[in-house]
């Protein structure tokens, strides 16, 4: 069995300081690395952004648990000229969640009294928010990712830097393709804990048993498989936030644990009685009534109590006043750009269409339409035929079709006026998704099946059509 | 049943990324799960989607490999290819596990070392 030493620096300041703890609570991934480039520590934001935890890589070549591209290509490590000085330089790595994350990193030597060189010192800072910077920069009418001009929205704005600068536990509530998770990640974003990890649970994802062992953390040997410590979200959101989406479906056993952290801050990893104290800020979001779930017994009211410190209602498209249009502008932009099209904007028929239409999926289906539009269109306009079927076809009895769609509208209304939960979303007879599925099938049978065939006719690429099709099951 | 695997490398170990990989060993195996055969197919440059393409057309049916991307796993996923990815160390002990049937996701094939000691 491996024996993780947990050194001591001594004649820095009178009493011995622990090494491990001085650099666990940095916002910097830290990895000391001996002069063969082995792994002798990590701290805990490298192990966040690896997914390999300091007694997995202990010992272990660098390259192994780093998987950056510069191990392949040019490590400055190996580089005589460069291993002598300290060496900044972009690069990526893909961690063990199978992620392609963009990172900055630097190596510097470390020496001994004498100078003599004995390792290395390596740091990794995440960039994907940098990466992202030059779409975000300076969006009139937005925060962070979240466009939006109406009164409805102008509220949230409001809020959402104040709420950020504080540290008390958010709830966010809307329907589905509102955008509570870009809300989350923005408030961290402009929040104190920016430098922090932001680390999301989603709670319907995952089996009870888990679950708990992949937000808690476990011992070793605490069940069969559990043959390294693991220290699960929570302490991996040290300093941090912790978004935990979908909080409606968290079985109820795990509700009582949650309960337990919020009290006292302190983490018990599964088959450990030892608890750490973890700093993090706790962020939830849910499209399921709450209130409503606490009644049928299905949600721990005092869970509820405790999440609810500030709640932020995101309001449902239909009700956001002029943002319709908004949108669709910015998403054609988007994807005009990224599929390097000169696409003018939308004619005034289209605009009709789009602009009635009720968008019970929300953004989330708005900006599907419009990069289907942008797909289909091979002319500077966009028109109606550039649009998919369902809308078009049910242009002209949607009136009465929007009054049996959408029962939640009416519901919505009290909702907002008491500040209340928003009800779940029920399900439509006619949705993007079918549309889209009809279109895939349609093109494969015109295709005779040959995929390939099939994408260029939709003017996907390949993954982009394989991923889809098993999105829809249509890979059976 | 005969089987092919295919494993990226970088000298002489299993590729750390996938996606940069420019050489690939494809082993095939007899139904008595020994070596009938093994060649280095060099790539002309390293790419994900042309390592995947390589993949379907000499119909492999394993792939051992280091990181992955999750587009790119699901998608031989997908194609019911079975893929042992996050594996580490030398190739020829990777092909040798996997010929005992020890190879599993994720195994680390180096020693522990620091400083030129066993830890």
């Amino acid at each position: 069995m491996t024996t993780i030493p947990s050194p001591l620096i001594t004649e820095l300041l009178t009493p011995g300081i622990d090494f491990t703890r001085m650099f666990s609570d940095i916002p910097v991934g830290i990895a000391v690395l001996d002069l063969d480039h082995r792994i002798v520590f990590i701290n805990q934001t490298f192990e966040a952004m690896t997914g390999y935890s300091l007694p997995e890589a202990y010992g272990f070549p660098c390259r192994t648990i780093l998987r950056s591209r510069a191990c392949i290509q040019n490590c400055p490590a190996r580089n005589s000229k460069k291993k002598s000085r300290p060496h900044s330089f972009e690069n990526d790595i893909i961690n063990r969640d199978r992620q392609n994350i963009p990172v900055r990193m630097t190596l510097a030597p470390i020496h001994d009294k004498e100078g003599n060189p004995v390792g290395f010192v390596e740091t990794l800072e995440d960039m994907r928010m940098i990466k992202e910077l030059h779409v975000k920069k300076s969006h009139a009418y937005s925060f962070a990712d979240i466009v939006g001009r109406s009164p409805q929205l102008e509220r949230v704005f409001q809020t959402l830097p104040v709420l950020a600068q504080s540290d008390a536990s958010i709830l966010i509530t809307g329907e589905t393709g509102t955008g509570k998770d870009l809300v989350a990640e923005a408030i961290h974003q402009t929040s104190n804990r920016a430098s922090g990890p932001f680390i999301k649970i989603n709670c319907g994802a995952l089996p009870e048993t888990l679950l708990e062992s992949e937000i808690f953390g476990h011992q070793k040997g605490a069940f069969t498989g559990a043959v390294e410590n693991k220290p699960g979200r929570f302490r991996l959101a040290h300093n941090g936030t912790i978004f935990l989406t979908e909080i409606g479906d968290l079985p109820l056993a795990l509700q009582v644990k949650l309960l337990t952290f919020l009290d006292d801050k302190v983490i018990f990893p599964l088959g450990s009685t030892q608890g750490f104290k973890v700093n993090v800020r706790m962020i939830a979001a849910t499209h399921r009534d709450l209130e409503q779930m606490v009644r049928d017994k299905r949600f721990r009211q005092d869970l509820l109590f405790r999440l609810n410190v500030a709640r932020i209602h995101l309001p449902p498209l239909r009700k956001r006043d002029g943002d319709v249009r908004l949108l669709l502008d910015h998403f054609l932009n988007n994807f005009s750009s990224q599929m390097d099209k000169t696409i003018q904007g939308f004619s005034s028929k289209a605009l009709n269409i789009l602009t009635e239409y009720a968008y019970p999926g929300n953004i989330r289906e708005l900006r599907n339409i419009v990069e289907y539009a942008a797909n289909i269109a091979n002319e500077p306009v966009i028109g109606p035929e550039h649009l998919p079927a369902y809308l078009t076809e049910q242009a002209t009895d949607r009136a009465s079709a929007d009054e049996d769609s959408l029962p939640y509208e009416r519901n919505n209304t009290d909702v907002e006026n008491n500040g209340g939960p928003t009800p779940a979303p029920v399900s439509l007879p006619k949705t993007w998704a079918l549309a889209e599925r009809d279109m895939i099938m349609e093109a494969l049978i015109q295709a005779k099946g040959k995929k390939n065939q099939a994408a260029e006719t939709l003017g996907w690429g390949r993954s982009t059509l394989w991923r889809k099709m098993k999105h829809y099951g249509l890979d059976q | 049943m005969i089987k092919k695997i295919l494993i990226p490398r970088f000298l002489d170990e299993v590729a750390p990324r996938f996606d940069l990989a420019t050489e690939a060993i494809i082993i095939t195996l007899s139904r008595e799960n020994r070596l009938e055969e093994q060649r280095t197919v060099v790539l002309p440059q390293a790419s994900s989607e042309k390592l995947c393409h390589l993949i379907l057309t000499e119909n492999i049916n394993t792939v051992i490999c280091g990181a992955i991307e999750e587009e790119f796993y699901q998608f031989l996923k997908w194609k019911k290819i079975i893929v042992c990815d996050s594996v580490a160390g030398p190739f020829k002990e990777a092909l040798a596990r996997y010929m005992e049937h020890t190879l599993k996701p994720g195994d680390i094939l180096w020693e522990r070392q620091i400083e030129g000691r066993h830890v």
